[in-house]
């Protein structure tokens, strides 16, 4: 039995393999990173409501305001809007046709009603208010306020990030990088998506 | 656009602000942790010698404390409620910023980026939020000792419904613990973002030919760590802010109906305290293996330059790691036995915990295999990594008897427990850490540390970790219960020498600190100059002078030819092969 417990390793012979030269651009995985996290602590907050609706009988279920299917569509028509505008950047700064004005345009449209959505969330606050229904007043009120909110501080956010795409294209040589338009529009989708869910936590019974 | 645009994030700092307070810089970033973990750390250990000291001399006043709270410590001895708020300041601010800012935040910002070949971190304005809002965390945490009540005293784990209620649950309940949970939403943002930047980093920012398996084992420990964090913060920044509208807001999360605390029916209804308890401990066992993760990688990385060979499997080791990363997140009920939840939840936390000792007992077997027949240089570091196997495995063993639920209803509340996590997590992520600096202080100083302080620190502070926390286990299978300040049944009587002993011992191992202390801030300023590689190791950062310039690399970019532990090369020209060394050696058949 050999008295070695164990051989010298092995050398590569090949020549450096891995990472490719294609320049790292950290934003296209960060934004995954980053929904990801975002996605876990809103599993965390459904976690929450299933336990909580089981564990006192002083759940009611509130109406939501009308506002809120109104303000859902209007987040579903940015995200429509958010790829019209990523095509055309891409057609603008490839020189594929697109101009600069158009791409700005639908940017700003998109910014516009991510805006419009922000402000018809407060809205449907001052709606619920005005009902009587305070963030103490039951769970679900509580819940609904919490997670509107929470939603519409990552809302902000992305809508900083569209400034940011905008900010980035005006310079007479654009400065904007594509895995940061590809970020931002994959991060304001999300944000819809999580919109959706989150509108179907707080109006279905679960 | 060319990769070397790509990668030149910034540019050298041009004034003092930018050079050291807001840098941008991985390596100013990692040092700015260590401090910051430095100056926890001895917080923490001078609360816990308070403890020790109260616990043995309950009646005897320490000259100073009431200058510290009045109320809590009038005369200089401590009230019960004060004792429980100094209990939790300890374990706040080590499991939090000394256990997860030191191995993880300071040695990964400083070492991850160059040991990949990247000039610095994914989003280096990210990485610079990221410390300012832990710092802005500690400062909030730290205030909850100047408000008139005191810190809180509900504990690290702050169990609802009494973390919940406000001052009605006692002195410290009120602004000190609303001030907790503020500080821990905000130490979750700085976790978040800090682990953000250590995926993007890893996943983009290698140097050509660094493929993963090429990475050194402590850059994968802080890679699956930075993945844990990632998950676990985000789920205990939620409960905090659950638990601060709780307190603030008056809705009931937490907070069940007909509550009466302090002859005072509780103004809330339906709220659940153990789902206070799931998200808790959700995040709280995954905690633990962000604060050993690392120190197992750290370790790994040191024996391997100190056996001059690499370990039996490098795959087997970082596959290992990803189980208990993995695992880490099906166990959290482990927690949770005593706590009133359905019983059959408990079998199936436990057949889990026992399932994660296996990759546990695997890193350490290959550990000890590797060492087998080694010939060991005996360095500070190499001599703590050791030691670190050793709490390790010490304080891993009870986990075996913890883990199920019929022995763990005894035991829960005893210093078994205590025994059981100060070791395997405590004082074995502290060795880690220990190791770290001994081993990297060079590269992070340009200056070596002194070697014999360090064995003599080494050598105290082994035997005085296991006179500290070896009793405990023996107190708590005699019953005797933990989170008090006295002893007033008469079965404890017969502890309390034990109990001298144990303080005896704190009080000289945590003097011992001191040495390290010393050895740190003087090799600083006068240790004798080190080399760019001092170590003989074969790594990326040794590559780079001591310390390394701002961009790491001098504006280069290193390509990558070997493996990360080329020890012991028949046929190569030296001892060793640095990683990006393009020396070409025969295959041995």
């Amino acid at each position: 039995m050999a008295t070695t417990v164990h051989e010298p390793p092995k050398i590569e012979q090949k020549p450096p393999t891995g990472v490719t030269d294609r320049p790292p651009e950290p934003a296209r995985t960060g934004i995954w990173v980053g929904l990801a996290a975002i996605a876990m602590s809103f599993a965390a907050f459904t976690s929450a409501i299933i336990v909580r609706q089981g564990s006192g009988n002083d759940w009611q279920h509130i109406v939501v305001p009308r506002i809120l299917f109104f303000n859902t569509a209007i987040l579903i028509l940015s995200s429509l809007t958010l790829e019209v505008a990523r095509k055309k950047v891409a057609s603008f700064i490839r020189g594929q046709g697109a101009t600069r004005a158009q791409a700005m345009g639908w940017l700003t449209a998109t910014l516009g009603m991510g805006l419009v959505f922000v402000a018809g969330q407060y809205a449907a606050w001052l709606q619920l208010r005005s009902e009587g229904l305070y963030l103490a007043t039951n769970p679900n009120c509580s819940f609904f306020y919490l997670l509107t909110a929470v939603h519409a501080i990552h809302v902000l956010g992305g809508l900083g990030g569209l400034a940011r795409v905008i900010r980035r294209l005006a310079p007479a040589v654009p400065i904007l990088r594509k895995s940061t338009m590809d970020a931002t529009s994959y991060y304001w989708h999300f944000m819809g998506i999580l919109w959706v869910y989150l509108l179907c936590v707080v109006w279905l019974k679960l | 656009m060319s990769q070397e645009a790509a990668i030149a994030h910034h540019g050298p700092p041009t004034s003092f602000l930018r050079k050291h307070v807001f840098s941008v810089d991985h390596k100013v970033i990692g040092k700015q942790y260590f401090a910051l973990a430095i100056v926890a750390v001895f917080i923490g250990m001078i609360l816990s010698w308070l403890m020790r000291f109260h616990l043995v001399w309950p009646n005897a006043a320490l000259p100073g404390l009431q200058w510290l709270s009045k109320v809590g410590a009038p005369a200089g001895v401590m009230t019960p409620e004060y004792y429980l708020s100094l209990l939790t300041m300890h374990g706040t601010l080590m499991v939090f910023f000394v256990l997860t800012n030191a191995p993880f935040a300071a040695f990964g910002n400083y070492f991850l980026p160059i040991q990949i070949g990247a000039e610095d971190m994914a989003f280096p304005r990210f990485n610079m939020m990221s410390f300012w809002t832990t710092f802005a965390a500690f400062v909030v945490l730290m205030a909850a000792f100047f408000v008139p009540d005191g810190p809180p005293i509900s504990g690290w784990t702050a169990y609802a419904p009494l973390s919940a209620v406000g001052s009605d649950a006692g002195p410290g309940q009120g602004l000190g613990q609303t001030l907790w949970g503020l500080s821990i939403a905000i130490f979750c943002i700085a976790s978040l973002l800090g682990s953000l930047n250590f995926i993007s980093t890893t996943l983009d920012l290698r140097a050509k030919g660094m493929t993963l398996m090429r990475m050194p084992v402590s850059t994968w420990a802080w890679f699956i760590t930075s993945c844990i964090a990632l998950l676990a913060f985000a789920v205990l920044l939620p409960a905090c802010l659950l638990l601060v509208l709780d307190r603030i807001a008056g809705t009931s999360f937490f907070i069940p109906a007909g509550l009466v605390i302090s002859d005072r029916l509780q103004p809330h209804s339906g709220g659940s305290p153990l789902l206070w308890q799931h998200l808790f401990w959700f995040f709280g066992h995954p905690e633990v293996y962000i604060a050993i993760l690392p120190a197992m990688g750290i370790v790994s990385h040191i024996l391997i330059n100190s056996m001059r060979r690499p370990l039996l499997s490098h795959k087997v080791v970082i596959g290992s790691m990803m189980a208990i990363g993995f695992l880490s997140y099906m166990v959290w009920g482990h927690h949770m036995f005593v706590s009133g939840m359905n019983p059959f939840s408990a079998l199936v936390f436990s057949f889990p915990t026992l399932v994660i000792t296996i990759p546990a007992t695997v890193l350490t077997l290959i550990w000890l295999g590797s060492l087998y027949g080694s010939r060991l240089q005996i360095t500070t570091a190499s001599l703590f990594s050791l030691g670190f196997i050793s709490m390790f495995v010490s304080g891993g063993v009870s986990g075996f008897f913890l883990a199920q639920p019929s022995i763990d209803i005894y035991l829960h509340a005893t210093y078994f427990v205590v025994g059981h996590f100060h070791l395997v997590m405590g004082v074995a992520a502290i060795f880690g850490i220990f190791a770290a600096t001994y081993f990297w202080f060079p590269k992070m100083s340009g200056r070596m540390m002194n070697e014999t302080l360090g064995k003599i620190h080494f050598w105290f502070t082994f035997v005085g970790a296991y006179c500290i926390f070896m009793p405990f286990h023996y107190l708590g299978l005699a019953g005797n219960v933990r989170r008090t300040s006295s002893f007033v049944y008469d079965y404890a009587q017969p502890l309390i020498p034990v109990h001298k002993f144990i303080t005896i011992a704190a009080l000289c191992t945590g003097a011992v600190q001191f040495i390290f202390l010393i050895n740190l801030l003087y090799s600083r300023f006068k240790g004798a100059p080190a080399p760019d590689n001092p170590w003989n190791a074969t790594s990326l950062e040794w590559t780079v002078p001591s310390p390394p310039p701002w961009n790491n690399f001098g504006g280069k970019h290193p390509v990558v030819y070997h493996d990360p532990y080329q020890y012991g090369v028949e046929g190569a020209s030296g001892d060793f092969i640095m990683q990006n060394s393009p020396e070409k050696v025969p295959v041995r058949s």
